[in-house]
This record gives C-alpha cells, structure tokens and sequence, in this order.
C-alpha cells in the first residue's frame, strides 16, 4: 500500500499538525519506507488468533466472575474524592498560556 | 572515601553511622555534575532547592538515632518523562519546555518517602522515543565510555550519569528497550520490571500497553533495592498489578544452581556483531559453570516483533500525543485567529521531527480503512509472539539474549534513517510486547572499550530470578 501526497495531508489533518512542505516531502518518504518495512506481517497467518489488547488479563482479574465484576481490583467507589483530593482551581489553571480567573482562554471557534 | 563512588547500601550506612551526611552526598554529587556533565548533557533541570531540604530531614534523622528508610540520603535522578511537583517536567519536548506538574509521579514519591534525594532530571529522548537520546529537544547526551558516541536511548540521560557518577541511581523508562539498550551502551545495570508491576501514574504515557517504570544502578543489588521501593499496586494506575512485592534484595543470594537458562537462535543470527557474540557466550559459559543448565529454545516469531512494535507504539503514541493542544499547559503559538490553527500550528512547531513521524504512523495505522490492516493485525501478531515466551518459558526459568546486537554507535551514525535507528531495538522490543521483565547487565567490551550487555529474561512477575542470575554473574568476577 503506497502513500500518497493526498494520504499524508489527510493524516496530518487528522493529527492536527501543520506540517511545512519540506516536512510533508520528508514523511511521505518515511512513511512508504516504514510501512513497506512492516509489510512483512501479512506473511503470517492469523485468522485464528485473538489480539492482544490487553497486556493482563491474568492478574487481579477475577475469572470466576463475569462482565465488569471481574476487574472489581481496578474499580473504586463512586464517591467525591475517593483516592486524593481534587485540583484547586488556581493550580489546576496554573500552566495555562492563557487564562483568566475561572476558565482557559483559547481563540474562538469560527463557524465553517 | 570518594562520595561519588558508593552504592544505594554503601551511602545509606555512612549517613546512617554519621560517616559522612546526606548533605556531603549531595554536594559532591552536584560538584561531580558541575565537573563532568557539560560534556555529557545527562542532566536537563537541577532541583538543588528539594534536594537540600531532603538531605536535611535525612540528616536531622540520623542525628536523632532514628533509623534511615532503605534510600536515605542516596542521590538520585529521575527521567524527565515522570512528572515532579513543583518542578518542570519537560519529556524532552520544547511543547513542554514550562510545564510544571501539579503532582509527583507515584514511583518519584516512593522514592522520596524511602530517603533518596532527587538531584535533578534526566534528559531523554523527545517523549521517549528514540534508541541514542538524539532526539532530545534540549541536547544531545554522550556517552561517558567515549563522548564521540551516543549514550543509547531513550534513557541515555539516566544511564549517563549512573556510568559518570553523577547520581548513585537513576530511574528511566522503558516502552521498547529504553532502559536496557543504554544501560548496555554504557556499561551499567538497567531493569525493566514487568508490565504491571510499578505503576505508571505520573509517566508521561508514550505507548499505554508498553511503558515501564525501572532502575539504572551500578550493581544488579541496588537495581533490587529500588524495584522493592517503588513496585507495588497503585490505585491510581488501574493497570498496576494486584501481585504481593518479594523481598528482591533476600532472593539475590538464593542459589543459581539447577537454573535452566533458555538460549534462543533466533537472537544469534544475522546482524549479531562478533565480538558482542563472543562476549554473550562467554557470559553464557560463565553461568553454566556457576551451575546453571542451559536449554535451547526458540522465538519463532522474532522477525516480527520490530514490524509489531512500531504498529502499535505509535498507534498508542498517536493517541497519547493528541493531549498537547496548547490550551491547559503545553506550548501555545501567539497570534492565530482559530481554535483549529492554533491547535496544528502549536503542535507542529512544538514537537520534534521523531515525535511527529511516528504520531503519523500511528494516526495511518488507526484510521479507518486501514485499522485492521494494521493496528489489529499488529495486535495478533504481538499474541503469537507472547505465546512464544510462554512455550518457551515451560521449559526453562530464563532467556539469556544480547541486549543490542551492537555496542554504542556514534552520533549521527543513524539519525538520517529512521528505520536502521528502529532495527537496533531488535533484541529488546519482544520483552515490552509480551510484558515480561528484562535486565542488561554488563559483560564485558569491545576492543575499542566499549560495554556490552547481557540481557536476562524471565517470566511475568518473576524478576527475582532474573536479578538472581544477574546478581551471581555480576558477583563471579569479584
């Protein structure tokens, strides 16, 4: 599958990257090289085998239960603060490049 | 006694016996910075304000009799991809260059509640992606063996200054080799536990399914020392593991004898440079005299762990990365008049060329029409290769590999293609997809002296065995 000029704006679009034409010169010739490379996957047969999503499924997790019972060790109770105090505001705010006191302050959204 | 040439223990019991103070320790460790690290470029940020006031609580214990926890007093550095408190947290990245977190990384607070003192932190490759610390947004990091080389990455700040003495310990990361492959390159101790085993609450996420928190140390027991400290469930990571912490350090001297360590073909073919080889078998030799038996075994599906690996870490990557947005604390481009430039043009200018490349081939290989060619298809691939291991490990208790199939590169070797700069992680990667633990220790050098390492391999949750090979083979030559 080759990349095309057309593939990498679509994806940089996606990303929210503004590349610079040098730049998109550059990934076009990465890309085709990098995915040429991983190809070599499709030499493996693996219509019977289940992706591996999730590293552990073996430990902490429940067997003898079913749904989402079975990650109970992952959950906790639905309570304000349960495992640590929420943010000030102040600091939560505090590395914004731009913000006033109770909000972060971006450009507007222009209708398209 | 030199002050920057101690172990974790070593430190400790000096403060401990009031042979020396924490604060002496910081302060030689600082003066050996200030001395050496405008060559090597380890160090990105110095927190001489909380390291003081930590070696001073430190020191107000040990005058009070009180006994010291088990890093009291011991200078430390910490890759700057975990956040700190109060201290800037960049990943390497200028998108990050100000950012300040708000909280500590929760392996930083173990740590610190065990009485190490953070000097400073580490640099690394631009959000840990890279295998030399080329990547770096700030300065390149060289190898304290020979400057004109790189240190390995993305750790190769961490592993730097462990190798130049300028921290007794530091802690790094490891997604697909970042800690083993420069602490090999370097010449010191690098552990990956398994996946699960410390938390990640506070690493800044690069690949979710992927990324470990673990030691560099001088010696395969101070590597221990910290794997006790900061393993453990989290309930902040909700994939922090549910699995009770051994005492690492009592299992070290438990005997290697009857051991059976797994030597794979498949990590001795093609590529493997000879006297790296013959380092390896040597090493190999030396276990079995310690009485170790060793098995052959296969990985069959190798080949395919770098095709695999950079599917999926970039995929993860791709989404990770999607955070930095320049609105809640990430860079910000001045003077755009829409959210969406703002947003491309921020990031763009922001992240480095590494960064940006794999954020593309992650976003390719999720978008639809090409997610199951791809991310899936990796997902499956990276099942078979799991399965590997554990056909492998019914066997046997270890697998013995190279760390590298080379040792240190130099500077700019690889930086023009990507791809070869990928193919080095080729004996490293198979660990971090299957989620197994993994430690490089040293094993001798080249001809033109540079350090190679020997990688251990054991089965999930069971990084005692492997410190235990690790620890007797490093004690065989003392």
């Amino acid at each position: 599958m080759k990349v095309t000029d057309k593939d990498v704006a679509y994806v940089a679009d996606l990303a929210n990257l503004e590349l610079t034409e040098e730049e998109r010169a550059g990934m076009l010739r990465d890309l085709n090289s990098i995915l040429e490379y991983v190809d070599r996957l499709n030499e493996l047969d693996t219509s019977d085998v289940p992706p591996m999503a999730q590293v552990f499924d073996r430990y902490g997790v429940d067997e003898a239960k079913q749904g989402s019972a079975r990650f109970a060790y992952a959950s906790r109770e639905d309570v304000l603060e349960g495992l640590r105090k929420s943010l000030p505001h102040e600091e939560a705010l505090a590395n914004a490049p731009d913000a006033d006191d109770d909000f972060f302050r971006v450009p507007k959204v222009i209708e398209r | 006694m030199d002050l920057t040439l101690l172990t974790i223990d070593a430190a400790r019991s000096a403060v401990q016996e009031r042979r020396t103070t924490a604060l002496a320790l910081t302060e030689a460790h600082y003066a050996r910075i200030k001395q050496q690290d405008g060559q090597i470029g380890a160090f990105l940020t110095l927190s001489k304000e909380r390291a003081l006031e930590q070696a001073d609580r430190i020191d107000r214990m040990a005058a009070e009799g009180k006994t010291l926890p088990p890093l009291g007093g011991v200078p430390v550095g910490i890759k700057d991809v975990m956040s700190t408190r109060g201290l800037r947290t960049t990943a390497g990245s200028k998108i990050l260059e100000k950012y300040i977190p708000l909280y500590d990384c929760t392996a930083v607070a173990r740590m610190e509640a065990a009485g190490a003192v953070v000097l400073g932190k580490m640099n690394c490759d631009e959000f840990a992606m890279g295998s030399s610390n080329e990547n770096s947004a700030y300065q390149t990091v060289r190898n304290p063996r020979d400057l004109s080389r790189v240190p390995g990455g993305s750790s190769g700040g961490s592993a730097a200054a462990v190798a130049a003495d300028m921290a007794v310990v530091t802690l790094g990361s490891d997604t697909g080799g970042s800690i083993r492959q420069p602490a090999s390159f370097c010449g010191v101790v690098g552990l990956m536990p398994t996946y699960g085993r410390v938390s990640r609450y506070g690493l800044i996420a690069f690949a979710s399914s992927l990324d470990h928190i673990g030691p560099l140390a001088k010696t395969v027991k101070d590597a221990a020392i910290v794997l006790r400290t900061i393993a453990g469930r989290d309930p902040m990571d909700s994939t922090s593991a549910n699995v009770p912490v051994p005492d690492y350090v009592a299992e070290l001297d438990k005997p290697v004898r009857g051991m059976k360590l797994g030597i794979a073909k498949e990590y001795f073919g093609e590529g493997l440079d000879n006297e790296v080889r013959q380092a390896v078998e040597a090493a190999i030799d030396k276990l079995r005299s310690l009485g170790c038996e060793i098995v052959p075994v296969s990985l069959p599906h190798t080949p395919y762990a770098i095709p695999t690996y950079y599917l999926i870490a970039t995929a993860e990557a791709s989404s990770n990365l999607a955070r930095y947005d320049g609105v809640r604390y990430s860079h910000r481009v001045r003077g755009v008049k829409t959210l969406s430039e703002m947003y491309r043009r921020s990031r763009d200018e922001g992240f480095g060329a590494e960064v940006k490349r794999r954020i593309m081939l992650g976003t390719y290989a999720l978008s639809a029409g090409y997610y199951d060619a791809y991310y899936l298809k990796a997902q499956k691939v990276r099942t078979l290769l799991t399965r590997d291991f554990d056909e492998a490990f019914r066997k046997v208790d270890a697998i013995v590999t190279p760390t590298s199939p080379t040792a240190a590169f130099r500077l700019g070797e690889k930086s023009n293609d990507p791809l070869s700069m990928y193919l080095a992680d080729i004996y490293t990667v198979t660990a971090d997809l299957a989620g197994i633990p993994g430690i490089s220790v040293p094993c001798g050098e080249t001809n033109e002296k540079l350090p190679i390492g020997l990688q251990i391999l054991g089965k999930h949750f069971d990084e005692a065995s492997i410190l235990r090979v690790a620890h007797h083979y490093e004690q065989s030559f003392r």
